[in-house]
């Protein structure tokens, strides 16, 4: 397989899964912002720090409401993060691979495209948020179903998965890190912390599993344990890095890739929630940020060199 | 109510094509033999019905995704692959002429080619003017010396064929550098199979998927000889290119890679690889569809990103084959067509098996005062564009248009040749719920390593808007599936 190929079909796993949570962000976050009492000071800011855009929103935006952020976030063509341009850089990447694809796969991405295109403007405004919002992450689903059904299970398949299961990695950690973030900025702490995490829980789609998984109630150290540790919940941090560790191994000339993976799942695994604190929380994930991002440079120095 | 009736079907009597030969109605009412069938069935079809087979045409080229690509607005779109349903429909006998002087034609060329690139003797023999390759732009010094595996340069040739109200085939052009259109080719077959099944039950069709085999084939004959199982694959300058659809289609269809030019790297041993996840592998043979001057930014043009650097230097060293050669592109020049029938009687002695239209070179005084004192009447094209571009209809032209023609041609004479303006052959075209002549051309695509193959057919291109001439899909044209049928052996 061409490595340029190679490199095209895990982008575009990577920007799918990027523009599926980047509406499951955007949505959930609404929704925990109405639960929580007035004049509370968690805010909007935190969506632009936690995905790396802070500075980009600030010379664009003097105020951090929700208009601009929501705007920053899934629509502004500035922001290379936004869910348009996460769709858009799935399809341009798309339209270079299409022969290792099933010819339908174009199909989707493309149909997704013109909707994200069309509608977007319709989640400005709250009223049209949730439809939009719902719409493409049931879009983006379908797509990663069809071509987990549909698609021989070969070498450019593999990088669909590292592509989606390392993406997936490191929107967990920036989800902790926003209920991280929102509890070290508050001012009592404690009271907020079932709604914040709850909502962090939601926006991975991880609420049921969890109660299933803890009976007790929500708090901090169980979620940040489940989220980072579980290795059956498909979006904790574990499950996904043992998902590219499997797939490293069936690819050809694996050898250097193993240690960042195992080094960084060994992280994962030392890390004691229960005894952290807001700003220790935001540290270890800082850490495992880091590890990450190793892992995805090792797989571009090996396989796409 | 019969005549409502009737009123929904098609009226072969009422179908007219005037002074222009008909492809498939000799005169109002009757059908050319080979197209009887054809006819006969079309009108005991209802109206709605021809209808909905067109709709469920539209939509097998949407499912299939046959597009070919246009840029405009800073954006690439790809628009569906515009088609007729109506095929097109030839006697086997006059095709397998057609396919040897096809055939004829392309050995001719690419023994000229050779020589040009050697001792170029048609030159001392003062058959060919020495000015012409002095001037040519397709002429490469750095191809001199070369001799590519068979002394064949130029391995896949689409040649144009018109045919002149009187019924004559001509020879409009040879297309030596990429020609593009086969992929379209096999596609309209495959659309009219679905579309159109019933007609297949009753005529004997040459079947024309069989391209892609035929050029992996060739490709793999051409290569340095080093292995059993050469690796072959397509350079493609990317999605940005028009007939991208086209290069990923044949790539698939050969089961080989469709490569961009950063994937291969030549390395201090003068080999091509291609960089792959399991780490450099060596190529053998390049079917490339990016232009001479792309190929190599260290020999041609240095800031081309879609080349490979050292590209030449493995080619001329043999570790390599170029399909088609770098420099056959000096054989698809319209003032080196006017001598094609020179060359054939030249190189093979043989008579040319199918004529040119008449060319008058502009670099010839003579000649040149014929077009410009005819410029009404003749076609005007530049030596060395394709795709239509830059060439003046003299009939449909203005008088501002004519005007800018004798400055252009006074300026650059060897840059334009005339041609007399041909009446184009039509055939039944489905256009607004009718069925109206339209003019057409027909591109058959021939392939030369150790043999010679011509498809059968090819890609006829057709303009889609009344008694215009122009066919090609980037300015309107569409196209429909051509047909040479043999009802004649077995029945």
């Amino acid at each position: 397989m061409l490595s340029r190929v190679a490199g095209r079909v895990y982008w575009l796993a990577r920007y799918i899964e990027r523009a599926e949570n980047a509406a499951r962000l955007v949505n959930t976050y609404y929704f925990l912002l109405l639960d929580l009492p007035r004049g509370t000071r968690v805010g909007w800011e935190v969506l632009s720090v936690i995905t790396g855009g802070y500075t980009l929103f600030t010379e664009h935006y003097q105020r951090h409401d929700e208009r601009n952020t929501v705007k920053f976030l899934l629509a502004d063509s500035f922001n290379p993060a936004s869910l348009a341009n996460s769709i858009r850089n799935a399809r341009e990447n798309c339209r270079t691979s299409r022969e290792v694809l099933p010819g339908q796969a174009w199909e989707l991405i493309n149909e997704l495209y013109l909707y994200a295109n069309a509608h977007v403007v319709d989640a400005l405004p709250r009223r049209g948020r949730f439809a939009f919002l719902t719409e493409i992450i049931h879009r983006c689903q379908q797509l990663t179903g069809f071509l987990a059904g549909t698609m021989s299970h070969d070498h450019a398949y593999e990088f669909i998965r590292i592509g989606r299961n390392l993406e997936r990695a490191d929107m967990t950690t920036r989800v902790i890190d926003i209920g991280a973030l929102s509890l070290k900025d508050s001012d009592e702490p404690g009271s907020l912390d079932v709604h914040v995490w709850t909502s962090m829980l939601r926006t991975l789609n991880a609420y049921q599993m969890y109660r299933k998984d803890v009976q007790l109630g929500v708090q901090c150290a169980d979620v940040v344990g489940f989220l980072l540790q579980n290795v059956q919940f498909p979006r904790s941090v574990a499950h996904c890095l043992d998902q590219v560790e499997e797939c490293f191994g069936n690819l050809p000339h694996h050898a250097d890739t193993l240690k960042p993976v195992r080094e960084t799942r060994r992280r994962v695994d030392r890390i004691k929630a229960a005894q952290l604190d807001a700003g220790s929380l935001h540290a270890e994930v800082d850490r495992l940020q880091v590890g990450i991002s190793a892992v995805h440079q090792k797989i571009l120095k090996t396989w796409f060199g | 109510m019969p005549h409502l009736f009737s009123a929904m079907t098609i009226n072969w009597k009422k179908y007219d094509p005037g002074d222009c030969y008909d492809e498939l109605i000799s005169t109002p009412g009757y059908a050319r033999a080979p197209a009887r069938s054809l006819t006969a069935w079309l009108r005991a079809l209802k109206n709605e019905e021809l209808q909905s087979r067109k709709v469920d045409a539209e939509l097998a080229i949407i499912d299939k995704g046959v597009t070919f690509t246009v840029y405009s607005e800073g954006e690439n779109i790809d628009r569906a692959w515009p088609f007729d349903i109506i095929p097109r429909v030839m006697p086997i006998r006059e095709w397998r002429t057609i396919e040897a002087g096809l055939k004829q034609r392309l050995r001719a060329l690419n023994l000229f080619i050779n020589d040009l690139y050697h001792e170029q003797k048609i030159i001392r023999d003062r058959v060919i003017p020495k000015s012409l390759i002095a001037k040519s732009k397709g002429f490469r010094p750095e191809c001199v010396g070369i001799t590519p595996a068979y002394k064949v340069w130029a391995h896949i040739c689409g040649s144009d064929l018109v045919r002149d109200s009187d019924g004559t085939v001509y020879v409009l052009e040879d297309n030596l550098r990429v020609p593009s259109g086969v992929s379209y080719m096999i596609e309209n077959r495959e659309v009219t199979k679905r579309v159109l099944p019933e007609l297949f039950e009753n005529n004997t069709i040459l079947p024309v998927d069989d391209y892609p085999d035929r050029l992996l084939e060739m490709l793999q004959a051409i290569a340095p000889g080093r292995r059993a199982r050469p690796e072959v694959v397509v350079l493609t300058p990317g999605i940005y290119n028009s007939a991208y659809f086209e290069h990923a289609f044949l790539a698939r269809s050969m089961s080989t890679e469709l490569v961009e030019g950063a994937d291969l790297v030549v390395e201090k041993d003068d080999c091509v690889y291609m960089k792959t996840i399991q780490g450099l592998e060596r190529v053998d043979v390049i079917y490339r569809r990016v232009d001479d001057l792309f190929l190599d930014p260290e020999v041609f043009n240095p800031d081309s990103a879609l080349g490979v650097p050292g590209l030449m230097r493995a080619w001329r060293k043999g570790n390599v084959a170029l399909a088609n050669a770098p420099g056959c592109g000096v054989a698809d020049d319209k003032v080196v067509y006017s001598y094609v029938p020179d060359i054939i009687r030249y190189y093979l002695d043989e008579d040319p098996l199918l004529p040119n239209v008449p060319t008058y070179r502009c670099n010839n005084k003579q000649e040149r005062e014929h077009v410009l004192a005819n410029l009404e009447t003749m076609v005007v094209k530049p030596a060395n564009e394709s795709g239509g571009y830059g060439m003046l209809v003299g009939p449909q032209s203005t008088a501002l248009e004519r005007e800018e023609f004798r400055r252009l041609i006074s300026s650059n004479p060897r840059n334009y040749i005339g041609q007399p303006a041909l009446k184009l052959s039509t055939a039944p075209t489905l256009c607004d719920h009718k069925v109206e002549p339209r003019h057409l051309d027909l591109r058959p695509f021939i392939l030369q390593g150790k043999d010679v193959y011509v498809t059968a057919g090819g890609l006829t291109r057709v303009a889609m808007r009344s008694g215009s001439l122009v066919v090609n899909s980037s300015q309107g044209g569409g196209s429909k599936d051509t047909w040479v049928v043999d009802n004649e052996t077995g029945s």
